[in-house]
């Protein structure tokens, strides 16, 4: 049997809390009593595993996964990174899945109310699995923000919620990337709720050197999932 | 060395259905509700339940995943997925009653931290709008009862709160059917595990 490697606690630092008043839907959602200490066991240390065959050809380009007739509306963007573990080391063969609202801050979800446009040509979904260094890279439009109920005048900055599981199913994490400059990010509960010195892991940033010459624009989101702890261990010993 | 910092948790939204349970929108879904097939070995079995607030009212935007041994107690973690009989994962986004429902089989047992083997159960991923976090708990099952006086993981939650993690065995023609519900707060706020 392989070995096993238990993985480093999730940084209360780096997390926000499970209720932030600020964001209404936590008041009634987040647990109120301490998580219980457990030992990481063998379902907490193994995670399912996709292949190349799980991905479709197009499922990276959210440009091009959805289109019927013609290009979605928007400006064009790349939007790649590195996973890594704490330790600096890629996460490789990982799935990364995104989702996101159009141009126009409209989400394909039918309970999204948002009387802004849906563009024919863009779903908004999209994955792909990182490679042997922990790049993963889709091609996108740049979402628009949209307003929600959450207080009088609330609107979520344009962001992009991204999925992963990493190499357990312990090191799973779900969280959303914002861009740079965003005045909606200081009004946002949600990106607020994170501890203000790990906030700015959250926000994307411009890079010249993804973005490819008379198409796209590039930035660069980095992501950091738990690293191992520090004495490996043997499975079922 | 220094290390990274962990990249911050945020809530999966209101609306990850058309990505990550996306039947019903034409997309391809990586994981259904169902980690089996018609033909994998072991004990069928459906486990159901209702993810509730605070209040008692549904959580009707929220995402169930498990992940579970097959009958024999092997994780299907291999490269591929173990075999086209068992991935060992699915997904169920909760409807408008807080409902969600999964068609597997029964998990066999697992060694535990100790070497010894553990009561059979699921491992679960709860994420929703509203929670900043995702949350890991467990199902276990009420007729296992000795298997889960005697397991490590339970053992180590206050007696009085074992039960939130017990699905209970409902009567249904022709279906072996489990009852798991999870409250994310209140008298029975199920325990969440810091794993
Ligand atoms: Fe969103």
């Amino acid at each position: 049997m392989r070995s096993r490697i238990p993985f480093r606690p999730r940084d209360p630092a780096s997390h926000p809390p499970m209720i932030h008043p600020d964001y209404r839907s936590t008041v009634l959602r987040g647990p109120t009593r301490p998580l219980v200490p457990v030992p990481q066991t063998l379902g907490d240390l193994t995670v399912p595993v996709y292949g190349h065959e799980a991905i479709g050809e197009l499922d990276h380009d959210l440009t091009r996964n959805a289109a019927r007739n013609g290009e979605p509306i928007g400006e064009r963007i790349v939007v790649a990174g590195r996973v890594l573990d704490e330790e600096g080391r890629p996460v490789r063969r990982t799935l990364v899945e995104i989702w996101q609202a159009n141009a126009a801050g409209r989400y394909v979800h039918r309970r999204d109310q948002h009387h802004a446009p849906l563009d024919p040509n863009f779903h908004g979904a999209g994955r792909c699995l990182t490679d042997e260094e922990g790049w993963y890279r889709f091609v996108t439009v740049r979402p628009g923000p949209y307003p929600w109920r959450n207080h009088a005048n609330a609107w979520r900055p344009s962001h992009i919620h991204f999925s992963l599981f990493g190499p357990a199913f312990v090191t799973r994490l779900v969280t959303q990337m914002y861009f740079p400059g965003d005045p909606l990010l200081a009004h946002d509960p949600i990106f607020q709720a994170v501890p203000a010195a790990a906030r700015e892991r959250l926000v994307a940033r411009f890079d010249l050197e993804l973005t490819r010459p008379e198409f796209a624009t590039g930035y660069r989101f980095d992501i950091v999932l738990r690293g191992p702890a520090e004495t490996p261990v043997e499975a079922g010993r | 060395m220094t290390r990274l910092r962990q990249t911050p948790s945020q809530t999966v939204g209101p609306y990850f259905a058309y990505a990550l349970t996306p039947e019903a929108y034409g997309y391809a879904a990586i994981a259904g509700n169902r980690p089996v097939t018609a033909e994998t070995p072991g004990r069928h079995l459906v486990i159901e339940g209702r993810v509730l607030d605070g209040a008692g009212d549904p959580v009707e935007d929220a995402l169930v995943e498990i992940w579970q041994a097959d009958a024999r107690g092997r994780y299907a973690d291999a490269p591929g997925g173990g075999s086209a009989d068992f991935v060992g994962f699915a997904r169920c986004g909760t409807d408008a009653e807080g409902r969600f429902r999964f068609e597997t089989v029964k998990p066999g047992r697992v060694p535990g931290p100790d070497g010894r083997l553990m009561a059979p159960h699921i491992h679960v991923c709860l994420t929703a709008r509203g929670l900043l976090n995702h949350l890991f708990t467990r199902i276990y099952f009420e007729d296992e009862a000795e298997a889960n006086a005697a397991d490590p993981i339970l053992s180590l939650v206050p007696e009085s709160r074992r039960g939130t993690l017990i699905a209970r065995r409902a009567h249904r023609h022709g279906a072996l059917v489990y009852r798991f519900d999870i409250h994310l707060q209140g008298e029975r706020e199920t325990v969440f595990f810091e794993v």
